[in-house]
């Protein structure tokens, strides 16, 4: 047992301790549920501090769950998931501080949301395949019930069922990859190491990879909205509660990428070979297709979910490059966006609730309204169109580096011209249009965000800022675990790549 | 052969509690006959205690050749489904208690009825030979005539009786027909002989014909595609313990048997026809998920639930592998403590043939908190997500199918089929849950009043949460409890 238990555990016993709460205990309830998740986010922070990056694995908790089948529970940090695990412990943390917009049934929405932040931060920490699944399924029937109850809007019956079913859908296909996996590897085994040292001794069969990548590489893509399958995203977020949708778009969307980068690549690479143009093509396609379907929206929340959608890109543009510097940039990337993400979905929400509208076209002049919320939207906004110093720029430059290296140079250009200029176009008008110019109608009520909200606020942009001058924080955690899985995907090409350019 | 009898002592026990309280119902006033009910689930609790005493379990060695001639088997397959039927069984009767004041008449009948069909499934659990087959079959589904049919006064009842009936009749025709050309071919009813000889016989069209009728007849019992029409008409107009006992008992049967047959007996013939299986199996899933979508009628869409989940559960045949009945054994195990919980929780909330409409869950999480939670595992379990029963049942199917995939890609056909049909459920399953949260009243019907639940069915119900949670949570042991059962061999001689 060490710290990473304690971070998966501590919000499943606070939603236990909600559970025995009487109902009408509201202030008891949100206390005990901040407390834990105030605990697991300190924890994840002493847990990121103290990792070793040369360490391997590390804070480990293993034990055997079912014998014969070789599953084990199994919890490690290594450099790539510490960070990951760290930017969710915190959106939990902020996501439970903007949860104050949930007004009726509290304690079955502050349990599901203890069960949805365990969950969330289980697939993270599982080095056992099994349990990465099983905690992603996990937190996904929270996500349907708090969209149902709490969610907002009219077509929520819709969205709900929408995003259940698609990611119930990409969580299958990904399963059936996996169990592949487990079979083709011979290994008996579920856990994450054991499978990575059988693959580096016997690859699995050629014939099985062509079969195993695509599964996982649209199962993934499914629950990371790769375009065609990206419908659901915007329409759910938009839909959800905004802890619900902070949580998601933030962290749990990760998970498919995080499969990708952990799973797809290292056990399949051959399989990769076809498949990775393909996914750089249609990585290209979030970027441009719902970049300017971002352009044309009037409602803020879908503008975020659409440009949250354009974002997921350069990570499966990362990804397709697969090289040392692609895939570190996709993980900086992949932790930036969710900061970023949470940050975005709570300052919506935080709108929302001032006015039960986000229609950016009645909005305006907000920001002498609200100067913490409307600096920290000015400031999301900026980082969405890749500002430097936040730190999606040091991911998103990295991975058009690693892109071109790769050899995608007309998908790098059409990318960078698409990611500056149309996400710089509707973000500078959601910006002129909300903040700036004449105040809109009937938002004479609005006020600023409560001390608890802009905490979180201001949590989420440090963090942004701190990654975004120090990349290295990360890319020094990232590096070593990168190199080893691009050596089991290009064992011709291992020559040392370093990621210099984003250590400034 | 008089010490031979300890083979069928358990089989005996339970016979004699299905004389006893016909005998104890003259005795009794009508007025304490609900205590008869409770008494007889108390005599089978006893028995399936003793099913795990040392003299018994130790039979599972003994080589049952001087009783019956090996027709008869207690091995772990057979020591794991008598259990199972056990556990159905009593379940079953606490549930029928509940029921019985809408029987009107012959409640001592009904609870020995049960008894009845519950050892015929429990010989069925050891049957290794076409005439044990046959007559613990026959056993069942007579006895269910009656079960289905027991509300004499309602239409419904009547008309499922009679359709249960006729089209029971038909596959028991199919099922007689197939047994004699397998005997005509292979000379004998025993599975041991027909696997010593599998290889000579499948070379015979007459043998793989009757093999295919003796399928049809298997297949109608676990309601497989195209023998399901049956299930949603049964299902809907039976009593509820009833319609659980069928969902429950008689396919775990139907199951016992295809094992016994297509992957101890003859693996051959079941090689042979990995693909009519596997398309059945897909056909069963789809239709049965298909066909759930619209219902209304919370009975009627658990009867396609079931037809689905026969689908999912051929699956395991299709993968004819030890893992596959590993797989099927953990699936029923979970299935059983679902749908007994899911078929308790409507009962309660409906009132005699009306109400059974999904609408009757809205609001429950406010009439019942401990119904809604019971209700929503069961839902979510059924389909198959974690940390539940329903989901660790799924993930050993698909394994078990995804393990022979990579060398015949048309098993991918069926996995794609399968996530397909998960997908779907997921659609109506969540559908319930969504009634019970935030499913909403019409404006003009008042609030039901909070639900009265006896005692004895909340101790059911709450074994049933219990068991659904550690089946998923903590797999380890039920996995070596299936996996010391499903290694069925075939007495060599």
């Amino acid at each position: 047992m060490d710290y990473l238990f304690f971070i998966v555990m501590l919000p499943l016993l606070a939603g236990l301790v909600v559970g025995v709460i009487p109902g009408d205990r509201i202030g008891a309830i949100r206390g005990v549920t901040l407390g834990a998740s105030w605990l697991t986010a300190l924890l994840s922070l002493i847990a990121f501090c103290s990792f070793d990056p040369n360490g391997g694995l590390q804070f480990v908790t293993e034990w055997t769950w079912v014998e014969s089948l070789g599953l084990k529970f199994y919890l490690a940090a290594d450099g790539i998931n510490i960070g990951i695990i760290f930017m969710g412990a915190v959106v939990a943390f902020a996501a439970v501080c903007c949860a104050g917009d949930v007004t009726h049934r509290i304690k079955e929405f502050y349990f599901l949301l203890n069960l949805m932040i365990c969950g969330i931060l289980g697939a993270f920490a599982s080095m056992d395949l099994f349990f990465f699944y099983f905690f992603h399924e996990l937190a996904l029937v929270p996500t349907f019930i708090m969209i149902g109850v709490w969610g907002r809007g009219q077509n929520r019956n819709y969205a709900t069922y929408k995003i259940t079913l698609y990611l119930s859908f990409g969580a299958l296909l990904a399963l059936i990859g996996l169990i592949g996996v487990y079979v083709q590897t011979g290994a008996e085994s579920f856990s994450i190491p054991d499978l990575m040292k059988a693959v580096e001794e016997k690859p699995i069969t050629e014939s099985a990879q062509q079969w195993i990548f695509p599964l996982l590489m649209f199962g993934f893509g499914i629950l990371v909205s790769l375009w065609p399958f990206h419908t659901w995203a915007p329409l759910g977020y938009g839909a959800a509660p905004t802890a619900t949708a902070m949580l998601h778009a933030g962290v749990l969307k990760k998970f498919g990428l995080y499969g990708l980068i952990r799973v797809a690549i290292p056990m399949a690479p051959v399989g990769a070979q076809g498949w990775l143009e393909v996914m750089a093509w249609l990585a290209l396609a979030n970027l441009l297709f719902c970049g300017l379907v971002a352009v044309r929206q009037k409602d803020l929340n879908l503008l975020i979910g659409n440009s949250s959608v354009a974002h997921m890109g350069f990570i499966f543009l990362g990804i397709a490059s697969l090289n040392v510097i692609g895939l570190t940039g996709a993980v900086l990337v992949m932790i930036a966006h969710g900061l970023l993400a949470a940050l975005a979905f709570g300052l919506s929400g935080h709108l929302y609730q001032q006015h039960r509208s986000l229609d950016m076209t009645r909005m305006g002049g907000l920001l002498r309204k609200m100067p913490l919320a409307g600096t920290a939207l000015l400031m999301a906004m900026m980082a969405g169109c890749g500002l430097p110093g936040f730190a999606n720029f040091a991911g998103e430059i990295t991975i058009f580096f690693a892109a071109w290296s790769a050899g995608f140079q007309t998908i790098t250009v059409i990318a960078a011209w698409s990611a500056l200029v149309i996400g710089g176009l509707y973000m500078l008008r959601a910006i002129r249009n909300i903040l700036h110019g004449p105040q809109g109608d009937d938002w004479d009520n609005a006020s600023d965000a409560k001390p608890l909200v802009a905490t979180a606020f201001g949590l989420l942009l440090a963090m942004l800022l701190v990654f975004g001058f120090a990349p290295n924080l990360l890319t020094k955690r990232i590096n070593g675990e990168v190199e080893k899985i691009v050596r089991l995907a290009k064992p011709e090409g291992a020559a040392p790549e370093k990621v210099e350019v984003v250590r400034r | 052969m008089g010490d031979q009898l300890k083979f069928v002592q358990l089989e005996m026990m339970v016979v004699a509690l299905g004389l006893l309280v016909l005998i104890a119902d003259l005795a009794m006033a009508p007025s304490r006959r609900r205590l008869l009910g409770y008494l007889s689930a108390a005599g089978l609790f006893v028995v399936f205690l003793l099913s795990f005493r040392d003299g018994y379990t130790a039979l599972v060695n003994e080589s049952t050749e001087a009783f019956f001639n090996s027709r008869y088997k207690v091995d772990g397959l057979a020591l794991f489904f008598k259990r199972f039927f056990l556990i159905a069984g009593i379940f079953v009767l606490v549930f029928a208690v509940d029921f019985s004041e809408r029987l009107r008449s012959g409640m001592a009948e009904y609870y020995s009825f049960i008894v009845f069909a519950l050892s015929g499934m429990m010989f069925a659990a050891s049957a290794n030979d076409f005439s044990m087959l046959f007559v613990s079959i026959e056993l069942i589904t007579i006895t269910f005539y009656i079960l289905v049919s027991f509300q004499r006064h309602r239409l419904h009842s009547l008309e499922a009786g009679v359709k249960y009936l006729i089209l029971g009749a038909v596959s028991s025709a199919f099922m007689i027909y197939g047994i004699a050309l397998v005997f005509g071919v292979a000379g004998s009813l025993q599975f041991d002989d027909l696997h010593a000889q599998q290889s000579e016989l499948i070379q015979s069209k007459v043998f793989l014909f009757g093999m295919l009728f003796l399928f049809a007849g298997l297949a109608f019992k676990i309601s497989a595609f195209p023998f399901q029409v049956w299930a949603p008409d049964v299902y809907q107009g039976a009593p509820t313990p009833t319609t659980a006992f069928l969902a429950v008992g008689s396919k775990a049967a139907g199951f016992v048997l295809l094992i016994r047959l297509l992957v101890a007996a003859v693996p051959e013939v079941t090689a042979e026809w990995t693909s009519v299986l596997l398309v059945i199996s897909a056909l069963t899933i789809l239709y049965g998920n298909l066909c759930a979508l619209p219902q209304r009628n919370l009975k009627r869409l658990l009867a396609y639930s079931g037809i689905a989940n026969a689908g999912y559960l051929l699956m395991g045949i299709v993968a004819q592998s030890e893992e596959g009945t590993v797989a099927i054994l953990y699936y029923l195990a979970g299935y059983l403590f679902t749908v007994m919980a899911a078929f308790m929780i409507i009962n309660l909330l409906t009132k005699e043939g009306e109400g059974e409409d999904i609408s009757c869950l809205s609001g429950l999480s406010k009439r019942s908190p401990f119904l809604a939670f019971a209700m929503t595992l069961a839902a979510v379990s059924l389909a198959g997500i974690p940390p539940l029963a329903g989901f660790f049942g799924k993930f050993l199917l698909v394994k078990s199918v995804a393990t022979e995939a990579f060398g015949n890609t048309c098993f991918f056909v069926l996995l794609a089929v399968a996530v397909f049909g998960v997908v779907v459920s997921i659609y109506y399953y969540f559908g319930i849950v969504r009634t019970i949260f935030w499913g909403r009243r019409k404006a003009d019907e008042p609030t039901p009043p909070p639900v009265t639940i006896g005692l004895p069915v909340r101790i059911v119900l709450g074994c049933c949460v219990a068991a659904m949670l550690y089946l998923g949570l903590l797999p380890n042991k039920p996995v070596k409890w299936a996996e010391t059962a499903a290694k069925v061999g075939v007495t060599s001689k």
